[in-house]
Parts: C-alpha cells; sequence; structure tokens
C-alpha cells in the first residue's frame, strides 16, 4: 500500500499540484485520471522520488519514502517496477536485454532462467520473437509493451505505469490493461496507472482518483463514475457526444 | 565566477556519487569491457594515422633547423622522440581524444537524461552515475597509456620513414638519435600525464552530459563544452605536472 498526504508541487508561480492525499491499496489496481498537463506525470514523480515534492509525504507501507537516505531510497526502489510515458528503454540496448537488465541486476539466477523470464515477459506484451530489435527498431506501443515488460521483469511489488496504452490499438490495449490487472492480483502488487483512456478506466478502474486544476476532484470506483453526479469527471470521462448518448441510452 | 564554484563543488559531488561502492560487479565488467572497445579501440586509426603524420613533420623540420655542421645528423632522431614522448602523444593525442571520446560521453550521456534513461535507472534502484560513468572512468584508464604507447611508436616510425626517405638523415643515425641521452624518468612524466588526462576526458565529458536539461538542443550544447572545457583542463593540468618533474 502506498499513502500520499498533503503532496503539493509548484514550478515557478504555477501551483501544479495543490495538496493531494490519497491512499494505493494493494493487490488493486489504481487509477489516476486527468486531462492532459494537469499534473500526473509530476505527481508520479513525486511519488517516486524524481521529483522532490514542495509539502507532503510518501509512505511505502508505512515508510516515509523522502525521509530516508539515499541507501534506503535504493532498497525500496529495487522493488518498483516503472513504466515511463516515453518509454525509457536503454537504447544502446536490445529488447532482450532491456528485459534482461533488472534481472542482471537483482538475481544470481544463470542466463537460461533469465532467458525463460524474459521470454516470458515478452509473450505476456505480445512482443515474443523480437528479442533480438534495438528500441530504434520498435514502433511507439511496441516500446510502451517492451518498456512494461521490463518493468514487471523482476516482479516489483510497486508497480507504477504511466499511460500504458497510449499509442496502443484498442485491441492491444485491452490485452495490456488485462495483463496488468492479472499481475497486480497474482502477484499482490501496489499497482498506479495513469491513464486518460475511457475503456481503462472503465474496465480497470478499482480505485480512482480524479485530478482536476491541481486538487484531488473526485475519487472512487469505475462503478461509481455513472453517477456520481459530478460534472467535471463526466466531462472527462465522456468527452464525445457520441459516448454520452451510448451510456445515457443504456 | 561563482558559477565556476558552483560547477566544481556539483562536480566533485557527482565523482563521490561515481566512486560508490559498485552493486553488481559481474554488470560492471561487461560495462568496462564494451566501454574499452568503444573508446580505446575505436580510437586506433585516427590516433595511428594522425602519430604517423606528426612524427613525419616533426622529423622534417627538425632536418631543416639543423643546418649548420656542428650539429650531428643524429640530432634529428633525438628531437623527434623528445617532441614526440613528451609533449606530442601525450597531450596533443589526449586533446584529439577530448574532442571524440569526450563529445561522443556528453552526448551519448546526455541523451540518456533527456529521455529518462538515467530516471529509469535511478527508478530501479541503480546508482546511475557509478554505473555510467565509473566504467568509462576506469575503461579510459586503463585503455589511454596503450593508445599512447601506440602513438609514441607510430611517430617514430613515421619519423623514421620520412627522415630516411627525404634524405634527411639516415636510418641508423636516425636510429641512434632516437636511443641517446635517454632519461626514463620522462617516461614517467608523460604516462602520469596520460592518466591525468584519460581521467579528465571522461569525467569532466560525464559531468557535463549527465547534468543536461532540456533536449537535443542542450546535448549538443553538451557535447562542446565537454570538449572546450577538457581542452582548456588538459592543458592547464599539462602545466603543473610539467612544473611537478621539471622544476625539482
Ligand atoms: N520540469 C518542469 N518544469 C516546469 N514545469 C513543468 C515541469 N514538468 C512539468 N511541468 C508542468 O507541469 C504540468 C503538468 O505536467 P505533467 O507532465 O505532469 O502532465 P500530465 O498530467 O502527465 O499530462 P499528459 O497526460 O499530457 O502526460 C504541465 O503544465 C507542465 O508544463
Ligand atoms: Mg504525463
Amino acid at each position: 500500500m502506498i499513502r500520499i498526504e498533503n503532496i503539493s508541487k509548484c514550478f515557478g508561480e504555477r501551483k501544479v499540484i495543490d495538496n493531494i492525499s490519497f491512499e494505493f491499496f494493494k493487490g488493486k489496481t489504481n487509477l489516476i485520471i486527468g486531462e492532459s498537463g494537469c499534473g500526473k506525470t509530476v505527481l508520479l514523480k513525486m511519488m517516486v522520488g524524481l521529483l522532490v515534492p514542495d509539502t507532503g509525504n510518501v509512505y511505502y507501507d508505512g515508510v516515509d519514502f523522502h525521509a530516508l537516505d539515499e541507501k534506503g531510497k535504493q532498497t525500496v526502489r529495487a522493488k518498483i517496477g516503472m513504466l515511463f510515458q516515453g518509454g525509457a528503454l536503454f537504447d544502446s540496448m536490445t529488447v532482450e536485454e532491456n528485459v534482461m537488465f533488472p534481472l542482471d541486476m537483482y538475481t544470481d539466477w544463470t542466463k537460461e532462467k533469465k532467458l525463460e523470464r524474459v521470454n516470458f515477459c515478452l509473450q505476456r506484451v505480445k512482443l515474443e520473437g523480437r528479442n533480438h530489435l534495438y528500441p530504434a527498431e520498435l514502433s511507439g506501443g511496441m516500446k510502451k509493451r517492451c518498456a512494461l515488460a521490463r518493468a514487471i521483469a523482476n516482479n516489483p511489488e510497486y508497480l507504477f505505469c504511466d499511460e500504458p496504452n497510449s499509442g496502443l490499438d484498442p485491441k492491444t490495449s485491452i490485452v495490456i490493461d488485462q495483463l496488468i490487472q492479472d499481475l497486480t492480483r497474482e502477484f499482490n502488487m501496489t499497482t498506479i496507472i495513469v491513464t486518460h483512456d475511457m475503456n481503462s478506466v472503465m474496465e480497470i478502474g478499482e480505485n480512482i482518483m480524479f485530478i482536476h486544476k491541481g486538487k484531488k476532484w473526485w475519487e472512487g470506483h469505475s462503478n461509481k463514475v455513472l453517477n456520481s453526479g459530478n460534472k467535471e469527471l463526466m466531462d472527462f470521462v465522456f468527452a464525445s457526444e457520441f459516448l454520452k448518448k451510448v451510456f445515457h441510452t443504456s | 565566477m561563482l558559477q565556476v564554484f558552483h560547477h566544481i563543488g556539483k562536480y566533485f559531488l557527482l565523482l563521490k556519487r561515481v566512486f560508490a561502492r559498485p552493486q553488481k560487479w559481474s554488470v560492471y565488467r561487461r560495462q568496462i569491457s564494451y566501454e574499452i572497445e568503444s573508446i580505446g579501440i575505436s580510437s586506433l586509426p585516427i590516433i595511428s594515422i594522425i602519430s604517423m603524420f606528426m612524427g613525419g613533420i616533426i622529423t622534417i623540420q627538425a632536418a631543416f633547423g639543423f643546418t649548420s655542421p656542428w650539429v650531428p645528423l643524429y640530432a634529428v632522431g633525438f628531437t623527434t622522440r623528445e617532441s614526440v614522448l613528451l609533449e606530442f602523444s601525450p597531450t596533443v593525442i589526449s586533446l584529439i581524444l577530448a574532442g571524440k571520446v569526450g563529445s561522443n560521453i556528453a552526448s551519448e550521456i546526455g541523451t540518456m537524461r533527456i529521455t529518462e534513461q538515467i530516471d529509469a535507472l535511478e527508478i530501479m534502484g541503480i546508482n546511475s552515475a557509478s554505473y555510467l560513468i565509473l566504467p568509462k572512468i576506469l575503461a579510459s584508464v586503463i585503455i589511454f597509456p596503450f593508445l599512447i604507447a601506440i602513438s609514441m611508436f607510430l611517430g617514430l616510425l613515421g619519423g623514421y620513414l620520412m627522415g630516411v626517405s627525404s634524405g634527411a638523415c639516415t636510418g641508423y643515425e636516425y636510429i641512434y638519435g632516437i636511443q641517446a641521452f635517454f632519461e626514463p624518468w620522462k617516461l614517467y612524466y608523460s604516462f602520469t600525464k596520460v592518466e591525468v588526462f584519460a581521467f579528465i576526458i571522461t569525467s569532466v565529458s560525464s559531468y557535463f552530459g549527465y547534468f543536461t536539461t532540456g533536449g537535443a538542443l542542450e546535448v549538443g550544447k553538451s557535447s562542446t563544452r565537454a570538449v572546450v572545457y577538457t581542452s582548456i583542463l588538459i592543458l592547464f593540468f599539462g602545466l603543473i605536472i610539467t612544473n611537478l618533474f621539471f622544476n625539482r
């Protein structure tokens, strides 16, 4: 479980994140949603310590992350898997080497065992047989999926995904969502997904936080979205007139 | 001026992280051999060409200068050896490597920074400074002396070929000249410089790459800055080391 308390962040004069507190549960897919530029990535980066919040604390199963020293942070981070919005694949390494990297660093497995694990992860993200391509030779969506494979390679306890299905077709997108949810349940991970994909919200939104104007605007389960009576949330999730019509008639 | 102290402080803080205990030696060993290949072996062609030519040029210039009958002909070989061993191979080749290796390192690490690859390393709980920079420093400190030794040999060879073929001196005189009055401590001096330069080139270039912010434009700027500052530092430390060795 990860808990954030009174997190705020300004860039210059602009308050991007304004006093947000929230709890992300173990074994559940926790979603952070909000329109583009509202500070989702910034919030995620503060949670993993790539940015330092102006105020507030982040607790990993009760441990105050920002109070830890470098060594302590490294210990917590060894249990984190993160999918960056831009993928952040190591471009000097092949797909296989990228996914194997966390295993090289943190396990003493034999080469065969690591390879087996890599192939398993690649197969889960539908990238089997692409082991020896370099990131430059992958499509945008393939990069995303490869990065996801790397994030889950070492069975993390905490999984952060920044828009795992942007740039994917609807079908693959659902496969990836399903994969993340399955893994989360199977390994009882604390999973946090940033998304603005309305399919994901309705499919896997077990614990949703909606950010609007830098504040936590709404929270709850996806099955409460429809009758939340929250105008901004409804506008966000059902952005198109088409969707509104579909949902109002059903 | 304050800016300079800011950079120096930040540089040493980075070095402190670089020299933290490596988390996994097996991974580092792999990186070091890779860097030896990419920093060292790939620089061999350019170093060889330049060294041969410079050796030849120095010999011709020396022969041209010594027209007086009082100067023995082996002075040509002697002068070539002194120039190549003391200054040309250690310093000029290091400056060339600062251009080639330094810009390469700064842009590589800078690109990793702006594409969040360094963040990705940090998130995995890896000391990114150490993982990225230490193998480069170790590789260059290991491989530079060999590169420079090769450059010295080829420089003298170039001098021989040029001197003999142009008739500036005979092969015998040249060989005699490059052995005359040889003092081994001068080699210590040369290789001390080389090791210091190797460290400067990799660590300073890595510093500029590591703290790149922004986009592709800034990566370009970082790599230019890396070359400019390493070149200045090479000359500066060359002066200091020369003082230490010669003003005794
Ligand atoms: N390093 C930075 N310096 C200054 N401003 C920043 C910085 N990083 C982000 N911002 C600002 O913070 C705001 C939130 O950015 P963020 O990347 O978190 O958006 P987001 O919610 O992830 O959007 P998207 O869905 O498009 O990825 C943006 O307006 C951006 O301009
Ligand atoms: Mg974002």
